[in-house]
């Protein structure tokens, strides 16, 4: 029984029974590890804008290029080897989506929990803007948020953060309101302990669940609304070359037949993705006590 | 009203009733036979765990999977329920037996009226037009003591008190004058006044026709205030039984005895009470033999063995070492 | 002899807050519940020291409620809580933490993602009770003493019993060593067995600790086993108090009494034919509360002045108190100038219930 007994551990075993959800938590790992690895295992690093060779533009799936070994995935319209390119460009995904879900995480939910706990005028306000923001889709928000803010990944994921906080701010309230009048949060006013104390220490842990669901598609909307500033031109700068530009710069060339240039990179992105949102699914059905039997 | 000689109106053998969870098979009941004359009203007693509320949802034929009647029989006016097809039990539930449940407020639908949910109670079951439902649906409401009925037929269940919800509730499950009404916990959620009110009009209603009623409930006082016969659950099992009164009086179980001391109306204030120690054992590991020697202060070696039901009519009970019998 | 806690008229009322929304529907002339529930009015109640009080009534008398107000969750509209002398709620925050509370429901008031140790010793880290590195051995001490096994103290409230968990809940309002504990509730979700053994637990600690107590309870077999004193509360109002013996066995106010016929009574005799003495009537709604006695509409004894003025809690004699105005005839005190004449506001309702 000890092994199961703590809110973690219990977790763990009930999520361990979905084959699904525990193949796509593999993929999920396996692709944060390939991308933290990226530098390591590409055979090439496709920053290096000296090592390119035009010669090796575009070649297809199997190639030798002009660096002695073989293209796996392809060749870009630069020359750059597709595979070091991917690799390089998840860890660009996974290192924005992280960071963008994380910080929109902190700032979302103790926005929430405070307008909740808080009441009266501050709650109303806070969330009229909330609710505000959350009427504008986001990525309309994070486009208007670039180009004021320019290139760069700290732009960037200022620009995510500002477009998503809003999701946990709503979910934090809503998870908030219900738990802020239970019993437990009563007997902390009675004894009594510092609304700090009472917030951080009990009403947040509390309201974690609802808000890892929002967490882990959050993050899948970051990777993908990067992917899809950069591919619009508007992420990060033409030099680091995330997936999404990748996608972009291939496009041209999928009449004519190198489709590896686009394809690749999506199929990365798409796997990626999908994957984040099958482990939030499992997440979220399981937190949900009307699904348990 | 005793009809010893009549043939019994619901007969129960052995029912066992087990769910079968990731954790293992628990038994939520295990062996209750009881018998049940037209118009009598009997009392299953017990605390949380002990299969009262699962053996009145069996012989209703609601029990949900992973649950599952997996023994034993229930025979209503001679017709064998355990095992009947759904649609078959469907036909029977409503007319020949029906629920009262514990919480008003949860069995009626919210967004129904109160006269529309009586209608599609009675068109289930009755072929008759909506003006003939409507008429039967006032004079229904009308006898639990609803005033203003007809009117009433148009308002919500939210604008109904507790207790008059469960006046409803009550109204729903006589509409086809069933034999038998199973009442789950009915007056445990409502005030001490109120409650008062419903046990009251409960009685009159079942003596006036001719229903049988099976009380289910933890609080002894409701039910012996009730109920003409007494059956104490533990754990599944059936471990007394006997004309209120008499079992109440001079109980032969050592756990229906610690049931009675436990109330505080039975020892002087502010006195220590005769606790049982211990807690339920989890249905998921009970000790071989009887489920509650390991709390009584009477078990020897013998209880390891399942003890067999004595009967010495009127009563019968459970027990190796039963109580002595009080003169 | 100067009461330990002290209840003085205090009244709590909750305004309904109406949103824009609402607003705008009520011009529009949609019917918006605005009136206010007045769920403690003019409630003066005293505890001497080590004595335990009880508070009974039914849904909607406002039971709960005062027991918030007295645990300091709640500031009351108006009036004044006093426990020694000092009040419990300044500027509407508790100030001080010799008034704990064991709440009703053991499942949803221990903090589900903490260790009950934690529970138990936050409290008297958090106000200097006990020193951090002190608090394991503190904990397992207060884990016996209620009878539990101090090796739990790692374990969470989900791995126990409901009456278990309320041991906890017992040891945690203890552990900050209070002079007063307001119990609400605190046997009504467990199983009756287990029922007695909180009971006596609850008997044994008291006995050892000299504690004063506020038992509220709707069990009024659980009241009078525990209780010295009893108070009745009927919509907000508190109709009698006293000795609880003298009370059960004599009941002066018409509620009092038909609430102790009202309760089902154990059948140990077999001719007995079971008489249920129901109050007729439902309980109005404490927005609509009827005027003058509240209980006038449902009281087998009514007569005029009842439904034209709130009878006062006045001494009975027995060291009781009564709020009738026909008991206060029968003892001649008609005339007495204390006898409230509280004129309804122009919005009351008379309603009839039922």
């Amino acid at each position: 029984m000890s092994a199961a007994s703590t809110p973690l551990g219990r977790f763990w075993a009930d999520f361990r029974e979905s084959r699904v959800a525990v193949a796509a938590l593999v993929v999920v790992v396996a692709i944060v590890l390939l991308a933290v690895a990226a530098p390591l295992i590409a055979p090439q690093n496709p920053y290096d804008l000296g090592g390119l060779s035009l010669l090796d533009a575009r070649r297809p799936p199997g190639h030798v290029g002009s660096g002695g070994y073989i293209h796996v995935l392809g060749t870009d319209a630069q020359g750059r080897d597709l595979l070091s390119a991917i690799l390089y460009g998840l860890q660009i995904s996974v290192q924005i989506g992280l960071m963008a879900g994380c910080v929109a995480l902190a700032a979302g939910a103790a926005l929430g929990v405070t307008a909740a706990y808080a009441g009266g005028m501050v709650e109303t306000v806070v969330m009229r803007i909330v609710d505000l923001q959350l009427s504008f889709p986001a990525i309309l928000l994070a486009l208007v948020l670039v180009a004021l803010l320019g290139q760069g990944k700290a732009q960037l994921v200022t620009a995510l953060v500002a477009a998503q906080y809003a999701y946990f701010a709503r979910t934090a309230y809503g998870a908030a309101t219900a738990e802020r009048r239970k019993d437990y949060i009563e007997a902390a006013t009675a004894t009594p302990l510092s609304r700090r104390r009472i917030v951080f220490r009990h009403l947040l842990p509390n309201c974690m669940p609802p808000l890892i669901v929002v967490a882990t598609v959050q993050i899948a909307n970051s990777i993908s609304l990067e992917a899809t500033l950069s591919f619009l031109g508007l992420g990060l700068p033409v030099t680091e070359p995330s997936l999404g530009m990748l996608i972009a710069n291939g496009f041209v060339y999928m009449m004519s037949g190198r489709y590896w240039i686009s394809v690749y990179p999506g199929i990365a992105l798409i796997v990626l993705i999908v994957a984040i949102n099958l482990v939030g699914d499992q997440i979220r059905d399981q937190l949900n006590p009307r699904l348990r039997r | 009203m005793t009809g010893a000689m009549t043939a019994p109106l619901l007969e129960v053998r052995d029912l066992q009733t087990h769910f079968h969870t990731r954790a293992g098979v628990v038994k939520a009941v295990d062996g209750v036979s009881f018998t049940l004359q037209p118009g009598q009203i009997i009392g299953l007693v017990g605390e949380s765990g002990s299969g009262k509320t699962v053996t009145g949802f069996s012989l209703l034929g609601l029990v949900d999977p992973p649950g599952r009647i997996v023994g034993g029989s229930i025979r209503l006016d001679g017709q064998e329920m355990v095992g009947m097809a759904p649609d078959a039990l469907r036909r029977l539930r409503g007319r020949r037996i029906s629920m009262v449940f514990q919480d008003p407020s949860t069995t009626l639908n919210p967004v129904l009226t109160i006269g529309r949910q009586m209608v599609l109670a009675l068109q289930a079951h009755e072929p008759m037009s909506a003006a003939a439902a409507r008429d039967r649906s006032a004079a229904m409401l009308g006898r639990v003591g609803i005033p203003d009925a007809r009117a009433r037929l148009d308002a919500y269940p939210h604008e109904f008190s507790g207790g008059m919800r469960q006046r409803v509730a009550i109204a729903i499950a006589m509409a086809h004058s069933p034999g038998v009404i199973v009442a789950d916990e009915p007056t445990t959620a409502l005030d001490v006044s109120i409650q008062a009110q419903i046990l009251h009009e409960m009685r009159a209603l079942a003596r006036e026709s001719g229903t049988a009623l099976i009380w289910i409930s933890h609080d002894l006082a409701t039910v012996s205030s009730m109920a003409e016969r007494l059956l104490v659950m533990y754990a599944g099992r059936l471990v007394e039984e006997g004309p209120t009164a008499s079992v109440l009086r001079d109980p032969r179980h050592p756990y229906t005895r610690g049931l009675l001391d436990s109330l505080p109306a039975t020892a002087r204030p502010g006195q220590l009470l005769n606790q049982i120690p211990g807690t339920t054992p989890s249905l998921l590991a009970l000790p071989p033999g009887c489920p509650f020697a390991p709390r009584c202060g009477r078990a020897t070696q013998r209880c390891s063995d399942d003890p067999p039901f004595v009967r010495e009519p009127p009563r019968a009970f459970r027990c190796h070492h039963p109580l002595e019998r009080v003169a | 002899m100067s009461a330990f806690m002290s209840l003085d008229r205090v009244s709590k009322r909750f305004d309904p807050r109406l949103t824009l929304g609402d607003r705008i529907a009520k011009r529009l002339g949609a019917t918006v519940e605005d009136r206010p529930v007045r769920a403690v009015t003019e409630v003066s109640l005293e505890i001497a020291r080590g004595e335990t009080l009880g508070l009974v009534g039914e849904s909607g008398c406002g039971k709960s409620t005062l027991g918030r107000i007295v645990a300091g969750i709640l500031p009351p509209s108006a009036g004044t809580v006093l426990v020694d002398g000092e009040p419990v709620i300044v500027r509407g925050r508790k100030v001080t933490t010799r008034v704990q509370t064991v709440f009703q429901d053991p499942f949803a008031s221990l903090d589900p993602r903490m260790r009950i140790g934690d529970i138990v010793a936050e409290g008297p880290i958090a106000h200097g009770l006990v020193a951090r590195a002190e608090a394991p051995a503190m904990v397992r001490d207060w884990l016996a003493r209620v009878g539990l096994d101090p090796d739990f103290a790692a374990r969470y409230p989900h791995q126990f019993s409901g009456g278990q968990r309320q041991r906890v809940a017992i040891a945690r309002a203890l552990a900050m060593r209070p002079d007063l504990l307001v119990c609400d509730e605190p046997v009504a979700s467990l199983d009756v067995s287990i029922q007695a053994q909180v009971i006596n637990l609850f008997l044994d600690l008291r006995r050892d600790l000299g504690i004063t107590c506020l038992f509220i309870s709707h069990d009024l077999g659980v009241v009078r086993h525990v209780c010295d004193r009893v108070a009745i509360m009927y919509l907000g109002r508190i109709v009698e108090v006293g000795p609880t013996e003298t009370v059960y066995r004599a009941p002066q106010h018409p509620y009092t009494r038909a609430l102790l016929d009202s309760v089902p009574r154990l059948v140990l005799d077999d001719d007995a034919l079971v008489e249920f003495n129901a109050i007729t009537g439902e309980i109005p709604s404490p927005l609509a509360p009827p005027p003058g006695c509240t209980f006038h509409p449902r009281c087998p004894i009514a007569v005029d002045t009842c439904r034209a003025a709130v009878p006062a809690l006045l001494e009975h004699g027995d060291g009781r108190r009564v709020a009738c105005h026909v008991r206060a005839a029968e003892r001649g005190d008609v005339d007495d100038p204390h006898v409230a004449s509280w004129v309804p506001e122009p919005s009351a309702r008379a309603d009839s219930p039922g």
